[in-house]
């Protein structure tokens, strides 16, 4: 039986944040930053995955949460405030990336799914990367490096999914996209960025993650 | 059911999920004990959700959660007043504005003059018919005054009204009044 990655939920933290949604409709403005501060980081994370510049990131999501604040009376409860502040933030983003490269010959909304397989590599010496490798800086950075590698639709739903661990169908309503391409972007994500990491196994993270070329057909 | 490879790397992700029906994760799963290729896509893959789920890994730049709050504030709007707040605002305008007008009506007891130089009557009979002129600043008790003007427009009232309506005695023809 695999260990399922399931989506985080609190129903103590969504019955105090109705409360603060109420309250800060009543005119207790001072409220929102306290409602927004678990998510803070996610914002600047999810910003971040789409922009890659921590400047424009942390702009975006800085614009996003002022957004949400200015839009607070349109949040319907059906949904949970979080997705709703990282929809806002992804919109945010988008559009200045659009915005920046409107120029560019670069097609930035290719929103179409690969079709075929992927192709693993054939790493059967994998050996677990254990979290307390995490503390190390360079470690931090090489995955880091291996998810800004990857294409722009498969980080964003690896991020949204992996990193923000919201459900599939929060990821698929945030990024305007279905369930099945979530899915398929998801799966290739996560055996790109397990090529992308094997090498360090061996001994070479202190070389530049690439793709081998041949390696991926998508 | 038997499985191939291919279709283990194409199910890994929903496997990791828990999203595959029974009878494929049961073949999904007797095949990955006996593929080693398999066992390290498997591997490597669940390795993978599980460093990036890590909080660890977001990394926000130093200041960005005051520089965050700081940019909130600023676009806040100015904290609204309370009901009692504006009951006690309410309460002091009355008070200013009551104050004033009572303090004008001691002062003068009458209608605002039309001339800031001129001085109120004293004694006129209020009674005593009078003509004024429109434009004019004065009341006459002589048609003939050579200070009353506009003749055509004058009209003829009580010294009494004259006063309400701010005119003072001429000068010239009531000067026993000043």
């Amino acid at each position: 039986m695999p260990e399922a990655v399931t989506s985080l939920e609190n129903p103590a933290q969504k019955f105090n944040e109705e409360m603060l949604i109420r309250r800060i409709r009543d005119g207790e403005h001072e409220l929102f930053y306290e409602l927004i501060r678990p998510y803070e980081r996610r914002l600047y994370a999810a910003a971040f995955s789409i922009l890659r510049n921590e400047a424009d990131a942390e702009d975006a999501a800085q614009e996003a949460v002022l957004k949400a604040f200015r839009h607070i009376r349109q949040f319907r409860a059906e949904s949970r405030f979080s997705t709703w502040l990282i929809q806002i933030t992804v919109n945010e983003a988008r559009m200045r990336r659009r915005k920046d490269r409107s120029g560019m010959m670069e097609s930035i909304d290719d929103t179409r799914d690969d079709e075929g397989n992927y192709v693993p590599r054939d790493l059967a010496d994998w050996h677990e990367i254990p979290s307390e490798a995490l503390e190390r800086k360079e470690i931090r950075e090489k995955l880091a490096q291996a998810l800004a590698s990857l294409g722009q639709k498969y980080r964003e739903v690896f991020v949204l999914r992996d990193v923000q661990h919201l459900s599939i169908d929060e990821t698929a309503k945030s990024l305007g996209i279905s369930t099945a391409s979530v899915k398929t972007r998801l799966l290739r994500a996560r055996l790109m960025l397990r090529d992308l990491l094997a090498p360090g196994l061996g001994g070479s993270w202190t070389g530049k993650l690439s793709f081998e070329k041949g390696a991926k057909p998508w | 059911m038997v499985v191939s490879c291919e279709q283990v790397w194409r199910e890994i992700s929903n496997y990791l999920e828990d999203d595959v029906d029974p009878l494929l994760r049961e073949a999904m799963e007797i095949h990955i004990r006996g593929c080693k290729h398999c066992t390290a896509v498997l591997d490597g893959t669940r390795n993978v959700v599980h460093l990036y789920g890590d909080e660890r890994m977001i990394d926000v730049p130093v200041g960005y959660s005051q520089r965050l709050q700081r940019r909130l504030e600023e676009s806040m709007p100015r904290p609204r007043r309370t009901f009692l707040g504006w009951m006690v605002a309410a309460a002091a305008t009355v008070l200013v504005a009551g104050t004033y007008e009572l303090a004008r009506s001691s002062v003068s007891g009458e209608a605002e003059l039309r001339s800031p130089h001129a001085q109120p009557a004293k004694g006129v009979p209020p009674g005593l018919l009078v003509v004024v002129s429109p434009g004019g600043k004065l009341f006459h008790s002589k048609v003939g005054c050579p200070l009353l003007h506009d003749r055509a427009h004058m009209r003829t009232i009580a010294a009494r009204e004259a006063e309400n309506e701010g005119y003072t005695p001429c000068d010239r023809c009531m000067k026993q009044y000043l």
